[in-house]
């Protein structure tokens, strides 16, 4: 199977280029993983980042055949070839397959990514109705692979004021929770033309999400929360 | 001096739920710490974390710690250390409720309590049974939600942490006492010494030093290869358990929370197999049993498939609704590697390696422990180990399911706990000594000049290969004898492996090779241990002791790289307040 891999590596590249791999696969190579892990072993000095293999960690995300996606999910049965596969668009590149994602999670932080309750919790647990935890679904779930930031478009010119798709589906996890109480300190720091604003629906997060997930729509209920408190 | 040095109270090497626990204790009472990860926090192994965590809430219906202390002891094999166990057991409640508190988005009942399942081996009524519902859940993404909460309260907490940053060898002292490690910098491939008062290891498995296996590609079980380069034992090294349930042909995990729903195993013959092994528990007795029993199905020809070679795991019975609900990632799972709908058809399974029950050497403290004179438990001072990289002993020879995110929960809390209490005792760094680094200066300088030798990828398998046919759910003595003497010829190999990349930048080839220095401690420390116990208990099972023997080994191995030397240790049959649990036959 044929494959045309990015390359860079500022120790020795002057500039980025395709490199041509053909690999003989066996039977178990399943997954568009298995087959750069056969790459690695022909080839040491390609990098990538992986862990799970199952499509939990977030680790092996990257731009497949012009789409971005998890590597160890990704059935080199439906990749037609040659399988072009680049870096997260969007990212400055450390090396090879590997990007920067510091701006990534600097925007997840910027949402204050955890329950905020100052009331002396029970000796139990705080209580929560199935319903309520349902709210939840859809939303917990997130890896973290910024598949979906780094294919949204307003991402991409804005970085470091979008907070992107990932950060506001974490963003509304929050506001989601029952138990949270930090409403409307979470709608005051999103309430802003750049940080929540700059989302224009063109859906690409939702389209790319490996775990299902839609940013979109809880951006819209963000959008809609923030109406309701305007009224 | 040679590495740069930083300067830290204390140094916390791995962000798993284990160490983030651990660093929460630490950043919450304001110390000035380093949590070093070779992955961003979220990409550690607990995240892949199913079925639940255990704790005697008694959410569903009566349940008490004792039940659970007697369970784990039971699962054990009575190798456990039953103070630790005691701990754990008593502890895990309030660690449950702290964790809600921090955000945890547990399944709920009706009536807003956490929901718990069922999970194999804990019982009502100190064994007696029927089954209890002890472990807490998030659907099967337990260890993702407990991963992701603990992650988030760090941040809160303005935990200082060190991504992508890789320790490779401890620093002690003339006197013993840890003072440090030395850790590379992946981005950069710059190497720093973190001078510390105090070193708290939260390295994870090493399920990597099989080849077939439920385990993330980084669980290469480097916070023990560190320390037995240091001088420090492994302990119980012989224990490994085997998953019933990894997906045939690709390792990856089906959680016991499917048979705690309410699925079962089938052989060839459509025959519930387990009834016969367990008659009461059946598919829900504890893992090494189950484990036993399908690889004894296999063996004697009743396997499915074309190669014979899995059972069938079925679900489909639940129901779409209930396996949507409390199953939704298994499913997900199921489709994507074994090309099945569970909601439709039953799952390819087999054993497959799981979770490593032994460790570095620890108290229930979390406190590192290792012989010195003829005291076989002094506390190496300044040294930390909790979760899975840690043996505390709560698993003794087989742990239950649900009991290691337990383990992270209480026994992170209690090593960062008992670190603050270090650090309140020691207000200066001891002086760093003069060889400070060279073992690492060594080793890698070793790897950028080496010519002639292997590929890493190429010995990597041969390790993992040795350990798959040597050291599996059945042992054989004259598989571990040669598998001693094969692993040896490996580490010969391990010693001389070549990487073709010697870029400074994101060199993922020379993180391979330094794991493999670490992949091969845990290997051989596997090997030799296994082959000099003479007995059948929990995970090991010996064709020629099928037995379990109290009168000869009912105590720990402690393997040390040196020579790789055995030593044994007593097993502690004290609890804390209660009466010992007094071995008795196990049985399902
Ligand atoms: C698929 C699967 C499902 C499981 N399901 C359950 C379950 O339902 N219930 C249960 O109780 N148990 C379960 N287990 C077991 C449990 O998840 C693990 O034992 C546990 O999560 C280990 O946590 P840890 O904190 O010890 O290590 P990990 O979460 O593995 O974290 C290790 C950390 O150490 C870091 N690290 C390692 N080496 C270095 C180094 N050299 N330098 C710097 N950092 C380093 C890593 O980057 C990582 O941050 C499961 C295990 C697997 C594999
Ligand atoms: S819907 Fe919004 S967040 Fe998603 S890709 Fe489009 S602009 Fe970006
Ligand atoms: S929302 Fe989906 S694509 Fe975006 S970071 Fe989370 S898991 Fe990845
Ligand atoms: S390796 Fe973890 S998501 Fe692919």
């Amino acid at each position: 199977m044929l494959f045309k891999i990015y390359r860079y590596d500022p120790d020795k590249d002057a500039k980025p280029y395709m490199q041509e791999y053909d690999v003989e696969l066996q039977s178990t190579d399943r997954m568009l993983l298995d087959a750069l892990i056969r790459i690695k072993a022909m080839d040491d000095t390609l990098s990538l980042r992986r862990s799970c293999r199952e499509g939990v960690c977030g680790s092996d995300a990257m731009n497949i055949n012009g789409k971005n996606g998890l590597a160890c999910i990704t059935k080199l049965s439906d990749l037609k070839t040659p399988v072009e596969i680049r870096p997260l668009p969007g990212m400055p590149v450390i090396r090879d397959l590997v990007v920067d994602m510091s701006q990534f999670f600097k925007q997840y932080h910027s949402v204050k990514p955890f329950l905020v309750n100052d009331t002396p919790p029970p000796d139990k647990e705080r209580k929560q109705s199935p319903e309520e935890r349902a709210e939840l679904d859809g939303l917990y779930e997130c890896i973290l692979c910024a598949c979906c930031s780094t294919s949204c478009p307003s991402f991409w010119w804005n970085p470091d004021k979008f907070v992107g798709p990932a950060g506001l589906l974490q963003a509304y996890r929050f506001l989601a929770d029952s138990r949270d109480q930090a409403t409307s300190e979470r709608l005051d720091n999103l309430e802003d033309p750049y940080r929540l604003f700059r989302c224009h629906s063109i859906m690409n997060c939702v389209d790319v999400c490996p775990k299902g997930l839609n940013p979109t729509k809880a951006i819209g209920k963000i959008k809609d929360m923030l109406v309701k408190r305007m009224v | 001096m040679s590495f740069p040095v930083r300067k830290f109270d204390a140094v916390i090497v791995g962000a798993g739920g284990s160490g983030l626990r651990a660093s929460l204790q630490l950043a919450e009472a304001g110390y000035n710490v380093a949590v070093l990860s070779k992955v961003f926090p979220t990409r550690s192994h607990t995240v892949a974390a199913q079925g639940g965590v255990g704790a005697a809430l008694g959410n569903m219906g009566e349940d008490s710690w004792h039940w659970h202390m007697y369970d784990t002891v039971k699962g054990s094999d009575w190798l456990g250390d039953q103070d630790a166990i005691e701990f754990m057991c008593r502890e895990a409640p309030k660690s449950i409720l702290e964790l809600e508190h921090f955000g945890m988005p547990f399944d709920r009942n009706e009536d807003g309590t956490v929901y718990q399942r069922p999970f194999g081996g804990h019982m009502q009524n100190f064994g007696a049974g029927p089954a209890v519902q002890r472990s807490c859940c998030a659907a099967d993404r337990t260890g993702h939600a407990m991963l992701h909460t603990l992650y988030q309260r760090n941040v809160r907490a303005n935990a200082n942490f060190f991504v992508e940053w890789m320790a490779l060898d401890l620093i002690r002292d003339d006197s013993g006492q840890v003072v440090g490690v030395t850790a590379m910098e992946m981005e950069s491939g710059d190497v720093f010494i973190f001078h510390a008062k105090a070193v708290l290891f939260a390295t994870g498995g090493a399920g990597r030093v099989y080849a077939s296996s439920t385990n993330a590609f980084i669980n290469t079980g480097d916070g023990l290869g560190i320390v037995s380069r240091a001088g420090i034992p492994l302990e119980d090294m012989e224990f490994w358990q085997f998953h019933p349930t990894g997906v045939s042909g690709a390792g990856v995990l089906i959680t016991e929370g499917v048979r705690g729903e309410g699925g079962y195993l089938l052989n060839k013959d459509g025959e519930r197999f387990m009834e016969r092994y367990a008659p009461n528990a059946k598919d829900l007795a504890s893992r090494d049993v189950v484990a036993r029993a399908m690889a004894t199905e296999i063996k004697e020809g009743r396997g499915c498939g074309e190669g014979a070679d899995h059972v069938l795991l079925k679900l489909d019975h639940l129901g779409e609704q209930l396996i949507d609900s409390k199953l939704p990632g298994i499913r997900e799972i199921a489709k994507k590697f074994a090309n099945v709908d569970p909601a439709r058809d039953p799952i390819p399974v087999v054993p497959t390696c799981h979770y490593m029950m032994g460790g570095i050497p620890t108290n229930y403290r979390g406190e590192v422990v290792a012989p010195r004179g003829s005291d076989m438990e002094a506390v190496v001072p300044g040294l930390y180990a909790a979760g899975e990289c840690a043996c505390a002993s709560v698993h003794g020879a087989n742990r239950l399911g649900t009991n290691s995110l337990t383990d992270l929960l209480v026994f992170g809390k209690s090593a960062g706990n008992s670190t603050i209490e270090f650090l309140k005792e020691n207000k200066s760094h001891k002086e760093l000594p003069s060889d400070a680094g060279e073992l690492t200066r060594a080793r890698l300088n070793r790897l950028n000049n080496q010519t002639g030798g292997e590929s890493v990828s190429e010995v990597g398998a041969a390790l993992r290969d040795t350990m798959q046919r040597t050291c599996g759910v059945f042992r054989f003595p004259d598989l571990l004898e040669s598998g001693v003497r094969e692993i040896k010829e490996v580490e010969q190999r391990v010693a001389r492996t070549e990487i073709k990349d010697k870029s400074k930048v994101f060199n993922t080839a020379r993180v391979e090779a330094l794991e493999l220095d670490n992949l091969i401690e845990v290997a051989v420390a596997s090997l030799v241990s296994a082959e000099a116990r003479k007995e059948s208990r929990g995970a090991h099972d010996r064709a020629d002791f099928a037995e379990r023997d109290d009168v000869n080994w009912l105590k720990h191995s402690l393997w040390f790289k040196e020579g790789s030397k055995l030593d044994y240790k007593a097993v502690h049959m004290e609890p804390l307040t209660v009466e010992t649990i007094a071995p008795k036959v196990r049985t399902y």
